[in-house]
């Protein structure tokens, strides 16, 4: 007879060895059914892997640059998290954040200096991303919406409003995209540091990270998100305006993954298009997730998400196939992590007079 | 106005086929507290897995178009099946058996299901050693795509109910099905006890597990049967990568338009197909963009009904009460 116990708490470090560990197995996984689908040897794979993630200083740097907007979406995604708000919304968040940079681009780029161009940009995608999110919040907080599916809804609405705005900006008229916005005056553009075009945006990533990290864990409202989260109902008992913890926390939430959108514009594409985002509000969701919302651990592990991306890219590219690739690699380490929470969490017991005890 | 209607229904349906599998397979789901979103990979997992089936098939036969026509049929469906049911079988292993969140089980499903549909779309060639330029299964797609033999003598009738694949009055068939076994038998009632209660179903001596289990898995096939019927029958034997698009995640959404009734989602799937294509009956002139903004309208429409069902507050029009809870029973 088996049956299954919580484990009491378990030490940081032991917890992290076995995740390592389950990691160490997902990646020797991918190697074999990278070598069973492409014949390869499974030493070649994992080379090819890191030269494709490390192989040159511009990779290195394309790697950071990707890990740190990745990082950056589940740091906006985590404080809604930590109160079990599922905001699966991150996506069409980033989107209407990067159009409202756009939008200031193209219509305030002949007119403005350039500094106070930049942070019209900015504060316009705060707002439209912190909108984007009050609107479900607003729904859960007042009638206990589900969020999740609310969310997910208002993915799409931003992503058929970006097509609309494309096709209405597009140039040159009928191409359907709008290519690089202000490319001669690079009016809009974030100035380049050091001669580093990548550099900035780590920073921000880095700056994002420690001030998430001191916002959840030492200060009045992070501590309301955390019990709103545990239990409403004590929240309110302690005088803690649940509707309210609920709308500001998805602002903040949705504003900072409008923060990425003119990241992603201002930054990096200097284009707007539909697929901008890039499925990062979802994987964010992962990235998070795994880390268990712990804002120092996710630099891990979106960096391992982003590795796994880049370097299943560089296979399918070396060897012709289709870069898809990388997302079957990212899904089998994926189930590896799933499935191993339980064993942190629970211990399965095998107890020898089974049939006797009611379980 | 009459013209319109009968060359428009034929269409708006077969954009609907896709979406009634998914929600009819979701809403299963859904029903024993299992909110799966990995249905958009699941979808894409059915149909490559129906072309890889008959992929190697046809590539077996010297001439595919002399092909025996049941196996012609079966292989795709049945390969179509097994997958499915492996995704499935996946999803409840990580959340029914070992408790996993399923929020994030379900966006990972979706990642891989995308990631193997589009991988093994643009791989498969290579990977067979195959001399062909492209996945092109028109002798299994004439299969799927037969008609009824009279149906073009019956004019506009003919066109507007007659005139679809056998997988469409399935996917009908399903729904209905579907339906009568959630709200008319045992298991119907049990399943839903399951999804709303687990524990006083538990105490009520359901076993909770396999409720679960079998819930999901019929829905993940039923689902992946969308997709073979989007490669086979709409999209007439031809694989192009991203093509079948987000219709798994307005799948999604229907759920939640019929408020969890598969019956309703027959009309409703065959709305939302309408309201998918409504752009190009819409004359906009030279205004491209507009029809960018009726793409908009399905998921506006599910946001509206999602809003009134909770402002309404009615109790048979609240999704499952524990969806998306893992049911530990020694945690009560």
């Amino acid at each position: 007879m088996i049956h299954i116990v919580k484990r009491k708490e378990m030490p940081l470090t032991h917890a992290l060895a076995i995740r390592f560990g389950i990691i160490g197995l997902a990646l020797i996984a991918c190697g074999i059914v990278t070598t069973l689908t492409t014949g390869l040897s499974p030493i070649d794979v994992y080379g090819t892997m890191v030269s494709g993630a490390f192989g040159t200083m511009r990779k290195t740097w394309i790697l950071l640059q990707e890990t740190a907007i990745l990082l950056c979406v589940s740091l906006a995604l985590v404080p809604a998290f930590r109160m079990k708000f599922w905001n699966l919304g991150g996506e069409g968040q980033i989107l209407i954040g990067a159009f409202a940079s756009a939008a200031c681009m193209i219509t305030l780029g002949g007119s403005l200096p350039g500094p106070a161009l930049i942070l019209a940009m900015l504060l316009a995608s705060l707002f439209a991303g912190g909108v984007w999110a009050l609107i479900p919040a607003f729904f859960k907080a007042r009638w206990n919406t589900n969020e999740t599916l609310f969310t997910l809804m208002m993915n799409y609405v931003a992503t058929q409003l970006v097509a609309y705005f494309v096709i209405v900006w597009e140039v040159p008229k009928g191409s359907g995209n709008i290519g690089i916005i202000n490319q001669s005056s690079e009016a809009g553009w974030l100035p380049t540091l050091m001669h580093n075009k990548y550099l900035l945006i780590v920073l921000v990533a880095v700056a994002l990270t420690a001030a998430m990290y001191v916002y959840l864990n030492y200060g009045k409202q992070g501590y309301e998100i955390a019990v709103v989260g545990e239990s409403p109902n004590t929240a309110r008992y302690v005088g803690i305006k649940v509707n309210r913890v609920i709308m500001r926390t998805l602002v903040i939430s949705g504003a900072l993954c409008g923060l990425v959108g003119f990241l992603l514009v201002s930054g990096s594409a200097h284009t707007l298009t539909t697929s901008l985002a890039g499925g990062r509000g979802f994987t964010a969701v992962m990235v998070a997730w795994l880390a268990k919302f712990n804002p120092i651990i996710m630099v891990g592990s979106s960096m391992l998400l982003e590795f796994m991306s880049s370097g299943a890219g560089e296979i399918s590219t070396i060897y012709g196939l289709n870069h898809s690739f990388g997302d079957i690699l990212t899904g089998i380490i994926l189930f590896f992590i799933i499935g191993t929470e339980f064993f942190i969490t629970y211990k399965v017991v095998f107890s020898k007079k089974g049939a006797e005890r009611d379980v | 106005m009459f013209d319109f209607l009968v060359s428009f229904i034929p269409r708006a349906v077969v954009q609907g086929v896709p979406l009634l599998y998914g929600s009819t397979g979701e809403i299963v789901t859904e029903k024993s507290g299992n909110l799966n979103l990995g249905i958009p990979g699941v979808m894409y997992v059915g149909g490559i897995c129906g072309v890889i089936g008959s992929f190697l098939y046809e590539r077996s036969l010297s001439d595919p178009s002399q092909m025996n026509a049941a196996l012609g049929i079966l292989i795709p469906l049945l390969s179509c099946l097994a997958g499915s049911l492996l995704m499935g079988l996946l999803y409840c292993f990580l959340t029914v058996t070992l408790r996993a969140n399923q929020n994030v089980t379900g966006l990972a499903m979706t990642t891989f299901g995308v990631g193997v549909g589009n991988f093994f779309g643009g791989s498969l060639i290579k990977l067979t050693g195959a001399d062909v330029p492209s996945i092109a299964l028109s002798a299994t797609s004439n299969l799927y795509r037969t008609r009824l033999p009279f149906a073009g003598d019956l004019g506009w009738f003919g066109q507007v109910f007659l005139s679809y694949g056998f997988l469409a009055y399935a996917a009908i068939i399903i729904a209905i099905l579907a339906s009568y076994m959630l709200n008319h038998t045992r298991i119907g009632l049990q399943l839903r006890a399951v999804g709303e209660d687990p524990a006083t179903a538990d105490a009520a001596g359901i076993n909770i597990t396999r409720y679960k289990f079998m819930a999901t898995c019929a829905g993940c096939m039923i689902a992946g049967l969308g997709g073979l019927y989007y490669v086979m029958d709409y999209a007439n034997g031809v694989w192009s990568n991203d093509a079948f698009g987000d219709r798994g995640w307005l799948a999604i959404a229907l759920v939640i338009f019929t408020i969890w009734r598969p019956n309703v989602s027959i009309g409703a799937s065959i709305l939302f197909g309408g309201l998918y294509i409504l752009y190009l009956f819409i004359p906009t002139g030279k205004d491209l963009a507009v029809k960018e903004l009726y793409k908009m309208l399905p998921y506006v429409v599910t946001i509206v009904v999602l809003v009134f069902s909770s402002l309404r507050n009615k109790r048979e029009n609240q999704p499952p009460e524990s969806l998306g809870l893992p049911y530990f029973r020694e945690e009560r």
